[in-house]
């Protein structure tokens, strides 16, 4: 086995232990997995947000290879930044198969300007950037939230109440019984959530049955969901056994057991100090 | 209905998208017709409740014991001079809920002014970043704070969904804030943070319209805005007569929604039994575009 595999599995066992650690309370091994964690995450999504977004989508749509457009005085710019940053803008234009686009100087500029807000004096330009995103995204999905989730919505609740083709109950199979819980279930869920009028009387009485139907779809996604979370903690326990073989120079063991000695060190030391 | 610009402006529209129909039929996608008369039947309900409540109109709202618990949260953690925790979500300003939850917290900064409350706003997305100094700045100002107002109360950690979660469980066991409101968009972290707030004694605010983590704010959180009660809880916190009439708005909306799935199942029975030709689930099937 290369050192590579040996000393990544040390640090999968150190990382998962550490975090770990953290059911017992907060203490430096948690903090180090923690602050590891954040630091690298952010520069990773950072580098990857660059070299998959920014330079391939955005600069290599205002600087395409010179093969998709035609040598202009635009490009002396990128000849400059070419001679400054050559990995970034590699000499004849971006090569991502995109064509000339110049209506990407729009996200450019609001990019640009949002950078600039550091400085106090353009804090307001940031604004610029929020505004386009929020409004542009409202937009996009009115139609679609409209299309998808009302009319799918009211499509899926349409049910059949007389066809004979279905048998009365079935547990798991769609039946004329289900069918008319489903009607039941949305109607009285859509009521629960009226805001204009009091859920006293009658009324109260149908929202408190749309509620107990919310709650029902609650507990069976929660336990759903907590099947999902036991399956990858047997998964994390399978790689904590399988590193714990002599390949990998029973890193499990030694990081558990190192880890449990110095946190016996640090509660006993705590609590000399407290006293 | 005495709104007359209101009344005059919809004629308009609907004469203008007869003219339309009638004479440029080449602009118009059939098969979406549907969707265009929903777009503009919710939309005018909207406006109109809108102004309804704009010009005076009488607007009851119920109670919500989440939003209520909100105000109350905020005042626990001045009476024990801990600061209170507000985690937006971990989705960008292009999700609904986020911008919800940033709305929110424009309140929710104006209350920990008034109070002179510590207020720590962890975030995830850069833009999100942005929006919620805007929010939190705006609302020292309208106090009369900006003092105290301290930009590294809203601060970046990580894009990365768990890395982010545990950085504010981290938070969360150093401050110890006496109050912690998720009001956003969640996914797997919710547990995580929810959990963590739970074992520090936190009054915990849950808000969110993400259907698979409610369960989880439900259980470990004091209180949860399930869905809509989370988009309501902005007007319900401003009182503002043009928000408090987009939620009876909505309301009018709901009622429509329901008489039209009422409406369907009674002529889908009657397609069933053969009594009209009528396939109300074709009528409502929406084809995208080629």
């Amino acid at each position: 086995m290369i050192f590579n595999d040996i000393f990544g599995a040390w640090v999968a066992v150190f990382f998962t232990l550490a975090i770990f650690s953290f059911l017992y309370k907060d203490n430096p091994f948690y903090k180090i997995a923690e602050h590891a964690y954040i630091g690298i995450s952010a520069g990773y999504w950072l580098s990857i947000g660059f070299w998959t977004i920014i330079q391939p989508n955005l600069l290599g749509r205002l600087w395409p290879s010179k093969e998709y457009s035609e040598e202009s005085f635009w490009y002396s710019i990128y000849d400059f930044l070419s001679s400054i940053i050559p990995s970034i803008f590699p000499n004849g234009g971006i090569d991502k198969g995109h064509n000339m686009d110049l209506t990407y100087l729009i996200p450019l500029v609001l990019g640009i300007m949002m950078i600039l807000s550091i400085f106090k004096q353009f804090n307001w330009m940031a604004r610029w950037g929020i505004a386009y995103t929020v409004a542009i995204a409202a937009g996009l999905r009115a139609y679609g939230y409209l299309n998808s989730y009302i009319l799918g919505q009211i499509k899926g609740t349409i049910v059949p109440l007389a066809n004979t083709e279905y048998p009365i109950f079935h547990i798991s199979e769609p039946s004329l019984l289900n069918n008319l819980l489903i009607l039941l279930g949305t109607v009285t869920g859509l009521l629960y959530f009226f805001f204009s009028r009091e859920q006293s009387g009658s009324f109260g009485k149908i929202t408190r049955l749309g509620i107990y139907f919310l709650m029902i779809s609650f507990g069976a996604s929660f336990g759903f969901a907590v099947m999902g979370r036991i399956s990858l903690l047997i998964g994390r326990f399978v790689s904590l056994i399988d590193y714990s073989s002599s390949q990998y120079h029973h890193a499990t063991l030694w990081v558990f057991f190192l880890m449990i000695i110095l946190l016996i060190y640090s509660a006993i030391n705590d609590r000399s100090t407290s006293s | 209905m005495k709104d007359k610009n209101f009344i005059v402006s919809s004629i308009i529209i609907f004469f203008a998208f007869t003219y339309l129909q009638l004479f440029k039929p080449d602009l118009y996608i059939d098969e979406r017709g549907l969707l265009l008369f929903l777009i503009l039947l919710f939309g005018g309900i909207l406006q109109y409740s809108t102004r309804h409540a704009i010009r005076g109109g009488d607007i009851f709202l119920r109670t919500i014991p989440g939003v209520k618990a909100v105000e109350e949260a905020v005042g626990r953690s001045t009476e024990m001079g801990k600061p209170v925790l507000y985690v937006p979500g971990i989705q960008d300003m292009d999700q609904v809920e986020t911008v919800a939850g940033v709305v929110i917290l424009g309140h929710v900064s104006k209350m920990t002014a008034r109070y002179e409350t510590p207020l720590n706003v962890p975030v995830a997305r850069s833009i999100v970043l942005k929006a919620a100094q805007e929010a939190c700045k705006e609302s020292y100002l309208i106090e009369g704070k900006s003092d105290i107002y301290n930009e590294n109360m809203v601060h970046y950690l990580t894009d990365d969904q768990f890395a982010y979660a545990a950085g504010v469980n981290g938070i969360m066991n150093r401050e110890k804030p006496a109050a912690c409101l998720y009001m956003g968009k969640f996914y797997a972290e919710s547990l995580l943070l929810a959990e963590t707030g739970n074992s520090i004694g936190a009054i915990q605010i849950a808000g969110t319209a993400s259907q698979s983590q409610i369960p989880f704010f439900v259980t470990a959180c004091d209180y949860t805005l399930i869905g809509e009660e989370f988009f309501a809880a902005s007007a319900y916190l401003s009182q503002k007569p043009e928000l408090l009439g987009i939620v009876k708005g909505q309301d009018y909306i709901k009622l429509c929604i329901i008489i039209m799935i009422v409406g369907g199942v009674l002529l889908r029975f009657l397609y069933d039994i053969d009594l009209i030709d009528f396939n109300v689930l074709d009528f409502l099937t929406v084809s995208n575009l080629k």
